[in-house]
């Protein structure tokens, strides 16, 4: 069972990309063979905070300069001398300028690269669409053999790089920018594989992960003091998908409402639709970006603007409930 | 070994490869044959520290084939240098082979990476080159990539990040034989003269005529021994196709099997 953060721990509000240093930090410490790439955002990204934690680690992390291709490729290069490898930029960066990368070297050789970008989705704002990865759990998520994570908070973004690097082969694990509250308690470990239940309800399941799910704990909120009861399901765990959880919870409500800071193509709101079709043939209504680009704003106003936020979600449950 | 031995190798390999594409019915003639050379030098001059009975011997020199559609060259020494069965060259490309189209790590030993889209090797054996080192082992990581491949920004990207890292324990060896798959590389786009590219970032770079065995193995060891804080870049001058004369220096054998005809041919040259 998984320990949730108490209301004083849920008051502090911090990024997930704030996890990633600190938690390879803590794996060298454990005697894990850690080395992290980074591609001059290594203040953004975190990773300076390893790379200047010690002698040792300064000489295990790789600075590569604005060159993404490079840098995952070298990262696949450290992984076959036995380490690690934790690999970083940004989010359109590290997985869209380097897909060809991750696809022919590091997952068809199976290598224990970790692709840990930051600044994924629109919630990094004022930088824009050119910014504002919304298509990376897609292209992970269709990469053979690719374990794809996309934590909610902080205390589950360390709980997932610890799980990537632990995990034989190659693993995603989506960071954000913006700091959100949290979710968990902060020594929460999760499971690959695993959805959690946040929160019971009979009426709608709400399936969500990153930072939608405290939009959706949110819309919940809203939902109850309209007498609905919603069932929130953190999938932080998009592949390998975790069936039983939310098979259960549609054949327990009925209605299903999948919300994700992505597009709606073949992230979350795809494998949870595979998952019912073939399955559960459940009545699904998504909360996610469509078939466009992001654009300058703050976070808030983006989230409002793209029907992202807890309110979007509340109607998508409603419309869910009417049909 | 001595100069003749190394050269009946180096021939061998060269009928094998001829053998396996036209029974395979496709694959990469003329890449493979300008880089056999370099390969038998590489596996059989004794410049590789390698072992076929202990292929994972954290001790080994690493080899990395970035132009990775020059596969039935590696297939070729490897079966050549106990890896696996040569029967098994005959299966080359076929559904179950442990033979790719392109060389696949999981399948093969003597493997190290799976390579075939070009521009990625010289980065991974950067990467690995450095790990190494942070190992401490003192390895070298040798990697054959094309002159074509050279058109790809990646290769740029790793060479500034060899010479910033000072990875001495790398060897890089371009298959220079001036032919892309649609024409020659200078018209195709402007290359220009690569060697001194390379030198302009930093790396050591020495030129080779690809087929002079001792030529190429005075300089793979000079390498090799050099170690120091600069990457070494050796560009190999050779010729596409090389031994088979149809082929010699012909874009359209990049990527063509020979008919039974031209096979017995190309054999009968070889042999000769």
């Amino acid at each position: 069972m998984v320990k949730f953060a108490t209301p004083e721990q849920a008051s502090q509000k911090k990024a997930t990309r704030a996890a990633f240093g600190e938690t390879l930090i803590e794996l060298a410490q454990e005697g894990l063979p850690v080395v992290a790439v980074d591609a001059d955002l290594s203040g953004s990204t975190t990773l300076a905070k390893f790379a200047s934690s010690s002698e040792e680690n300064a000489k295990r992390f790789f600075n590569c300069g604005i060159a993404e291709q490079n840098m995952v490729d070298v990262a696949a290069g450290l992984a076959l001398a036995g380490n690690v490898a934790f690999s970083a930029s940004f989010a359109v960066f590290g997985t869209g300028r380097a897909y060809d990368q991750i696809r022919n070297t590091v997952c068809y050789s199976g290598l224990d690269v970790k692709i840990c970008p930051t600044h994924a989705g629109v919630s990094v704002g004022p930088d824009g669409g050119s910014h504002q990865m919304l298509e990376d759990v897609s292209l992970m998520r269709g990469l053979p053999g690719m374990t794809v994570l996309v934590p909610a908070d902080y205390a589950a973004a360390r709980a997932a790089i610890k799980l990537a690097a632990k995990t034989p082969g190659p693993v995603y694990v989506r960071l954000g920018r913006a700091s959100v509250p949290c979710v968990y308690d902060s020594e929460v470990e999760l499971e690959v594989g695993r959805a959690y239940v946040l929160r019971e309800g009979s009426d709608v399941t709400i399936v969500a992960n990153g930072i939608e799910i405290d939009e959706a704990m949110k819309a919940a909120g809203l939902l109850h003091e309209k007498g609905i009861e919603a069932e929130v399901i953190d999938a932080f765990c998009v592949k390998p998908l975790d069936g039983d959880t939310i098979l259960a919870s549609a054949r327990k409500t009925g209605r299903v409402v999948v919300a994700e800071e992505h597009s709606v193509y073949g992230g979350l709101c795809s494998a949870v639709s595979e998952l019912l079709a073939q399955n559960e043939p459940t009545p699904c209504e998504f909360v996610a970006m469509r078939d466009r680009f992001g654009k300058s704003g703050d976070m808030a106003e983006l989230m409002r603007y793209f029907e992202l936020d807890a309110q979007a979600i509340a109607e998508a449950v409603e419309k869910v409930i009417a049909r | 070994m001595e100069i003749q031995k190394l050269e009946e190798i180096a021939k061998e390999m060269r009928i094998d490869i001829v053998k396996m594409i036209a029974e395979a019915g496709s694959g990469h003639p003329g890449g493979s044959l300008s880089c056999t050379d370099i390969l038998c030098a590489l596996y059989f001059g004794g410049v590789m520290r390698h072992n076929a009975e202990n292929p994972d011997d954290p001790d080994r020199d690493r080899f990395i084939l970035a132009k990775g559609h020059a596969a039935p060259a590696q297939y070729a020494a490897l079966a050549h240098a106990g890896y696996f069965p040569r029967e098994e060259l005959a299966t080359l490309r076929k559904l179950g082979t442990r033979l790719q189209g392109h060389p696949d790590c999981k399948l093969l030993p003597g493997v190290e990476v799976s390579t075939g889209s070009l521009g990625q090797g010289l980065s991974i054996a950067a990467g690995l080159a450095a790990g190494l080192r942070l190992a401490e082992n003192d390895a070298r990581v040798f990697c054959v990539l094309g002159d074509g491949e050279c058109e790809e920004g990646q290769v740029w990207e790793a060479s500034m990040f060899a010479v910033h890292q000072k990875l001495g324990n790398l060897v890089a060896i371009v298959d220079c034989n001036d032919l892309q798959i649609d024409g020659d590389i200078h018209d195709v786009v402007q290359t220009g003269d690569l060697a001194p590219k390379f030198e302009a970032f930093g790396w050591d770079v020495v030129e080779v005529d690809g087929h002079d065995m001792q030529a190429l193995l005075d300089v793979l060891n000079a390498c090799k021994a050099a170690g120091g804080e600069k990457p070494h870049m050796v560009m190999a001058r050779t010729v596409k196709g090389k031994g088979v004369s149809f082929m010699e220096n012909q874009a359209g054998w990049h990527g063509k099997a020979p008919n039974a005809e031209q096979t017995e041919a190309a054999i009968a040259e070889l042999t000769r």
